[in-house]
Order: structure tokens, then sequence, then C-alpha cells
């Protein structure tokens, strides 16, 4: 391993000065980074670490009711949030997916998004709720689209020295729900072979009003199956209609043949996934969730 | 580049030389020579090297050694009192539920933090708390009962 200083801001500003240098690298759980650079795969000259940073580490409910998850909140404390947990549990279901409880106990949101791995947990639910990521850099803060930061395997379009400051999940829609489904061999601290996250809203009379389907694993970032989601508008959700959306959205999906899986059974696994994370939603919307 | 670096590991504080590469697990291993903590995998997949930080099972093999200053770190030698043997240890023993012992250490700490925060788990909470932490040897089917027997035991007493 290279050798790097270490640094502990404790403000955005401090931390983004940090980074504004070639070869500085933000560090938050380090369940990526840590491993990658002892094994050469990555290197840095300076760690700047994220977790002594107040707005990083904190999960604020604002009130016009969105959340904003900072960066370096672990999964833990993110499974954990009472609001989250109430109105977002695809998302606080997808991050105990990640690895055990050692992980979970430092792994982050910010961390797992801008790792850019096509199996990245947590990132299909977000996308599925149509979050959005605040950033800071020396000119400023913008934000974006999550969608938007997602580039290919191990990249993102944050330029250097831009900092994820955090998710935002938009106010909840009435009568919506989300679901985020993987498939792995084994139960627990396993890597998804195909993972597909479901969001739905239904209409007073139980259609379809708006859906967001996301597949992971079967193409270099988490994708959008734009054909499964424009089948199902102002649509009863039937189990027809429901299978029809799963095959619909293999098609959509661009997977490899690899170790873990071929591409056909990732394409039979995203159908299945598809249709059983859109009947997860309805069941959720009916059973009456908020 | 070695440099100054203070720590708490099970209450004590530690001021050694370490260099900004070694991860937390080299500083209590080699550093502070704390070699209760074990280096099974060194990539986060087999929990060996479970410690305890602010009360939060972790690898120390995923945290860099200077991450460690502010935190209270809690080793498998923080766990006897004088010697004698933490419960959980015990019920370990009890029910055949360590064989080499290499997993040991990780699955008491991950016992324990289960057990710290929820004192009547189920068997799948059990299993959940200790998928982190692989063994070789026992099957976990013997963890698992020593797990559920040491919460019992604390309950009763
Ligand atoms: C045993 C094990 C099992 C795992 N299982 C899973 C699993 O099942 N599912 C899964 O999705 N992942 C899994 N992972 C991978 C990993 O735990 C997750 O991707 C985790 O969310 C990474 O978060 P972190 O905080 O540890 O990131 P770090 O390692 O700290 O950072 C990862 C990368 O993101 C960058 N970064 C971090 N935060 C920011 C920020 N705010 N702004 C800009 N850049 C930033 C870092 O520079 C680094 O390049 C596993 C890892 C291990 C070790
Ligand atoms: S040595 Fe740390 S998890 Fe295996
Ligand atoms: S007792 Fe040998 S690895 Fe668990």
């Amino acid at each position: 391993m290279q050798a790097f200083e270490y640094l502990r801001p404790e403000t955005v500003e401090a931390a983004v000065a940090a980074l504004n240098e070639s070869g500085a690298r933000a560090l938050a759980g380090g369940t990526d980074l840590v491993p990658q650079m002892r094994e050469g795969r990555r290197s840095a000259s300076r760690i700047v670490d994220l977790k002594h940073i107040g707005e990083l580490t904190a999960i604020t409910v604002r009130p016009d009711g969105s959340v904003a998850i900072g960066a370096a909140a672990t999964a833990t404390a993110v499974s954990r949030h009472a609001a989250i947990a109430a109105t977002y549990p695809a998302v606080a279901s997808s991050v105990r997916l990640i690895g055990g409880v050692q992980v979970q106990n430092r792994a982050s949101l910010g961390g797992n998004i801008c790792n850019a791995a096509p199996s990245a947990d947590a990132v299909p639910a977000l996308l599925a709720q149509d979050a959005r990521a605040v950033i800071a850099s020396p000119q400023g803060r913008r934000e974006s689209s999550l969608a938007e930061l997602l580039h290919g395997p191990g990249r993102t379009s944050l330029s250097p020295g831009e900092l994820l400051v955090s998710i935002v999940l938009p106010p909840h829609t009435p009568r919506s729900a989300a679901a985020y489904l993987r498939f792995t061999p084994r139960r627990e601290m396993d890597i998804a072979i195909a993972g597909v996250a479901a969001w739905i809203a239904l209409d007073a009379r139980g259609a379809i009003a708006a859906a967001r389907i996301v597949l992971a694993s079967v193409a270099p970032t988490a994708i959008r199956a734009p054909t499964a989601e424009a089948k199902l508008i102002g649509e009863q959700p039937t189990s027809a209609l429901l299978t029809e959306a799963g095959r619909l959205a293999a098609q959509d999906a661009r997977p490899i043949s690899d170790t873990r899986g071929s591409a056909d059974y990732r394409r039979t696994l995203v159908s299945v996934l598809t249709a059983r994370a859109l009947a997860d939603g309805c069941a959720q919307i009916q059973a009456g969730a908020p | 580049m070695k440099t100054v670096l203070t720590c708490t590991v099970n209450g004590i504080e530690h001021t050694v030389l370490a260099d900004t590469r070694d991860t937390l697990l080299d500083l209590l291993r080699d550093r502070i020579g704390l070699t209760g903590t074990k280096e099974g995998c060194g990539n986060g997949n087999c929990g060996t090297c479970t410690v305890l930080m602010d009360g939060a099972t972790v690898n120390a093999c995923l945290i860099l050694a200077f991450e460690a200053p502010g935190r209270d770190i809690i080793t498998i030698e923080g766990l006897s009192d004088g010697g004698r043997m933490h419960p959980i240890q015990e019920a370990l023993v009890a029910h055949g539920g360590t064989q080499c012992g290499f997993c040991t250490p990780g699955i008491v700490l991950s016992a324990k933090a289960l057990l710290d925060t929820n004192p009547q788990p189920t068997e799948a909470d059990i299993r959940h708390a200790i998928a982190g932490n692989l063994c070789r040897c026992t099957g976990y089917g013997k963890i698992v009962e020593a797990i559920a027997a040491a919460a019992t035991t604390a309950r009763e007493s």
C-alpha cells in the first residue's frame, strides 16, 4: 500500500478543501476502500475521513416530509431510523442486505453509491424512490438526480474534489410503496446476481398512476426499465399485468455472462423479481401503507 | 510515515508509534500486542477480527489505525473479568460451540453486541448477528445454542 496522510476534517468546506488535491480520496466506512487499497486496486496519497462531519452523518426529516441522509451515515443508522423505516421501508431493508452486522455498522450510502458497483444494494431502492444527491465542490453546492451520478462500474460523474454530501428522499406520494428484491446464492454475505427495485403509486380506482422499475447487476450501472414501466400506467395491477411487466423488464436489461451467472439466467431473474417486487409494492398499498 | 497515535482499548489508553497504512487490526495485534483479535481473510468476509467500537461490532481489518483515536474499543481481552470468562464464553465452552477457537473471539463479541441490545433474541436474530462470522469447525448449531443459553442465563440472573 502506498503511504498516505490521514485527515479528519469537521466541516464540509474543510473536507472539500482537503479533497481538492490530486491523490486525495474520501473515506467513509472504508468497507470498500480499505481492502481495495490493501490489495493495490486503489491508491491515495491523502485520505479524508468524512465521519467527523456532523452534516455527513446526520439523518434529517425536513418540514416538507423529505428526508436528507448524510452520505457517511451508516447502514445501521439508516435502517434503524424511524421515519425511513416507516415511510421508505425498501430503503431500510435494502441497506440491511449489505454484508453482515459488522459491515453495516460502517458501510455508508455515499460509499455504496460512489464505489459504483453494478450490484450496489442501496442504489436500486434509492433510484426507485427518485432520490436526489447534494454535492459540494470548491465552487459551492449543486443538486442532481442520483441517476445522473452513476456512470459505470467503479465510476461516478463526480469530478475529482467533489464530495457527495447527502441523499434526499423526496416527500412520500400518497398510495405509493416500493420494494427491493435481490437474488443471491447464499442468504447473507453475498453479492446479487440480479436485483430489482420497484416503486408504484395507485390512483383512487386502484389503477397504476406511476411506476419506476430499477434493475441492478444487469448493466454497467443500475438502470430503469422504461418499457416495463410504460406498460403499467393506467392499468389495474393484476398478476397477469405484473408478469408481463417482468417479461418486458427482462428485455430492458443488458446483462453480461460472468462467473456468477449467465446473461439468460439474469434475464430470467429480472423477470421474476420484477413481478414480485411490483406485487410486494401493491400489497403494501392495499394493506394501508402510509 | 510513522506517527504517534493515542487510543483507548479496553479502557486503557495506549500511545504507540503507528504507520498511517496500519489497520486497526495491525494496531491491536502488532503495536499494542493484543493478539486475541485474529486475522482470517483481511478483507471483511470472515469476522475473526471483530471488535467493539463505541459498542458496535466492526471488522478491525477494514478500519485504519488512525480512525481509532477518540473511539472506545473493546477487544476479546477486555471481556474477561480478572481472568474469569465472560458468561458467553462459558456458554460456548459448555455447549461445544468452540473447537479450534479461531473464530471464537469474533463470535463472542458479535454475541455480546446482540445481547446488549436484544436480551431475548430469536434463533433467527442470533443467526443474523453472527452471519458475518465464519466458523469452519462447528457447523454453527452449537454456537447458536450457546448464545441462546447465555441469553437465558443473563435474563435469569
Ligand atoms: C464482507 C463485505 C460484504 C459486502 N456486501 C455487500 C452487499 O451485500 N451489497 C453491497 O451493495 N455492498 C456490499 N459490500 C460493499 C460495501 O460494504 C458497500 O459498498 C458500502 O456501502 C461502502 O460504503 P463505505 O462507507 O464503506 O465506503 P468507503 O469504502 O469508505 O468508500 C467507497 C468509495 O466511495 C468513495 N466515497 C465514499 N463516500 C463518499 C462521498 N461522500 N463523496 C465522494 N466519494 C465518496 C470513496 O472515496 C471510495 O472510493 C460488502 C463489503 C464487504 C467487506
Ligand atoms: S480478517 Fe477481518 S473480516 Fe476476516
Ligand atoms: S471453532 Fe474453528 S473456526 Fe470456529
